[in-house]
């Protein structure tokens, strides 16, 4: 059960139990919705982007442990960055879940999915927040993993 | 090689087994069982997706593969002749494994999707217009829903839907209430995939024929479990996948009565299918060329052909009633576990016991299980109307063969209080 462990790892449990920003926000300027029709992992991401800063962001929707604590935890890491970081911190994260090479540091507490490289099937199920919240900050309105 | 030849034509397959279900002379045949998965046996219960095939049927697919193969129905020479040999062999024994009245009866596809696109394409298209209506059933699978949407769309007919009950039973009265005189086709589920409820189609089949209405029965996942009669079910359409009964995956069977399938336009065109053709127009080839353009997957065909035998041999009727006590075992153990609800309580059932845990998603179960040697299927089981019937975004589905144990049900059993106890 080690790599196990290692996926369902306390702090995802408890993102999972008790997401955080778990809400909408009531006008936000921009939002997106995200499907993995493989599983049926569904959200929403609201942000609020002004002057290129995250104000706020928040998510809400159904789905598995994994895509659940990965948006709830992507919510707190991108919350007062820049678009540009957001957008680093998504190519960041995407990186650490499909490849071998070496994690940055920059990735935080975010590095907490780093074992999900070892499950490829739920690799769609950490990233799908990101994706859609890169579509969310590019205007785009549905988009999926699948 | 001589001798070879003789096991290329007929499989050799072991006498009927005699006493109670001997499970593990059965598993030994299943050279895929036999292996460990992250350091596991593994404990296989995803055969509502695809079953396992027996080495016989490996070894039928070898010996086309390695002694006969070429192409069907068009060369004068030895091996062309010895493939068609073996390639109508096999669709005799599939007349005889449903009880079809003739072999061009029956058609081969690729499988049960490719089945029900042909009947699509080929009598709905023809015979379906603007105002008709068609009806299906709540539980079907997207394949038996979406060629029938494509089909509405195109004529501006209309799809009417039979509704079920919260045990998972169609609601007959309504069904009898949907039939009417613009009824053009049923098409309805023997077994459902998500489920596992067995509906009553012989009664529907008989509704439907007090109107005129053909029906086509899905039987995907009824082959494999139980014997099937066409003729007593006097059923217009049945069709099944081989990969879901012990045969290799591109294999498959569309059964029609001969008159219909006469009547209905080609699916698709090219090779086989046509008598003469000219660029001002071309006839069609009798059944079964009609409906099998191109050249079919041969080996595939032939290896359901020597599933077909496996079957008989270790008896249909004793495999379904091992598969009855495993599913009433499976539903006993894991309905017993607090936190699981079973999905799909109806009182006939067959091999297909779905579930969901309060508060943890079945794809985190799907995971956790792997990691333990268990494959279930976690998702929406391409049945996505069934998931918004009970309100689910997916479930779990362990599903059986005769080759499953109780042994490896008590491994499940202890692999979901796992799952419950990480997620507590």
């Amino acid at each position: 059960m080690s790599e196990l462990s290692e996926l369902y790892q306390q702090v995802i449990l408890d993102h999972n139990k008790k997401p955080r920003n778990f809400r909408k926000i009531e006008s936000p300027t921009h939002t997106a919705e995200g499907h993995n029709p493989l599983c049926g992992d569904q959200l929403t991401i609201y942000l609020d982007l002004v002057n290129d800063e995250v104000k706020d962001v928040s998510f809400e929707g159904s789905g598995c442990a994994i895509s659940k604590a990965s948006a709830s935890m992507m919510t707190q890491a991108v919350k007062g960055k820049s678009k540009q970081q957001v957008e680093d911190l998504f190519k960041g994260f995407h990186l650490m879940v499909t490849d071998d090479s070496e994690t940055p540091e920059e990735l935080g507490n975010l590095r907490i999915f780093e074992g999900v490289r070892e499950f490829p099937v739920r690799v769609k199920c950490a990233t799908l927040p990101w994706h859609t919240l890169h579509a969310a900050i590019n205007k785009e309105e549905l988009v999926s993993t699948e | 090689m001589s001798e070879r030849i003789v096991t290329a034509v007929d499989t050799v397959v072991s006498p009927p087994v005699e006493g109670p279900w001997n499970v593990e002379r059965i598993r030994a045949d299943f050279p895929v069982l036999h292996q460990k998965v992250n350091g596991k046996p593994l404990v296989y219960l995803d055969n509502g997706a695809s079953s396992q095939v027996p080495q016989v049927v490996i070894d039928r697919g070898s010996v086309y593969i390695e002694q006969e193969h070429s192409n069907i129905h068009r060369g004068v020479h030895y091996l062309s002749q010895r493939a068609t040999t073996a390639y109508e062999g096999a669709r005799e024994k599939v007349k005889r494994f449903i009880n079809a009245r003739e072999s061009r009866e029956c058609i081969f596809v690729r499988g049960a999707t490719e089945g029900i696109n042909l009947v699509m394409h080929g009598y709905g298209r023809k015979f379906i217009d603007a105002g008709d209506e068609i009806i299906i059933s709540a539980m079907e699978h997207h394949a038996n829903i979406v060629p029938w949407q494509m089909l509405c769309e195109e004529k501006g007919a209309r799809l009417r839907v039979i509704p079920m009950n919260d045990a998972g039973e169609l609601l007959i009265d309504e069904y009898e209430g949907l039939l009417n005189e613009r009824t053009k086709l049923v098409g309805v589920t023997h077994v459902s995939n998500a489920l596992g409820t067995i509906n009553p189609i012989k009664e529907m089949i008989a509704q439907a024929h007090k109107y005129g209405v053909p029906v086509l029965i899905d039987g995907a996942q009824s082959a494999p479990h139980m014997p099937v009669d066409v003729q007593d079910l006097d059923c217009d359409f049945y069709v099944f996948s081989g990969h879901k009964m012990y045969a290799p995956t591109g294999s498959g069977i569309i059964y029609g009565k001969a008159e219909l399938l006469e009547r209905m336009n080609p699916f698709q065109g090219g090779g086989d299918m046509i008598r003469t053709v000219t660029f001002e127009k071309t006839t069609y080839a009798d059944l079964p060329n009609k409906l099998e353009a191109g050249t079919p997957a041969i080996a595939s065909q032939i290896g359901l052909g020597a599933a077909i035998d496996y079957l008989n041999s270790i008896g249909r009727q004793e495999a379904a009633a091992y598969e009855a006590e495993l599913l009433r075992y499976a539903t006993e153990r894991v309905s017993a576990i607090e936190g699981v609800r079973i999905i799909g309580t109806a009182k006939h059932k067959a091999s297909v016991l779905s579930f969901v845990i309060d508060d943890i998603h079945p794809h985190d179960i799907g995971t956790i299980l792997d990691q333990e040697g268990i494959a279930v299927r976690a998702g929406h089981h391409c049945a996505q109307p069934v998931m918004q019937r009970f309100n689910v975004p997916a479930t779990a589905r362990a599903s059986f063969a005769f080759y499953n144990t109780k042994e490896e049900i008590d491994v499940l059993a202890q692999t979901i209080e796992k799952v419950i106890e990480i997620f507590s």
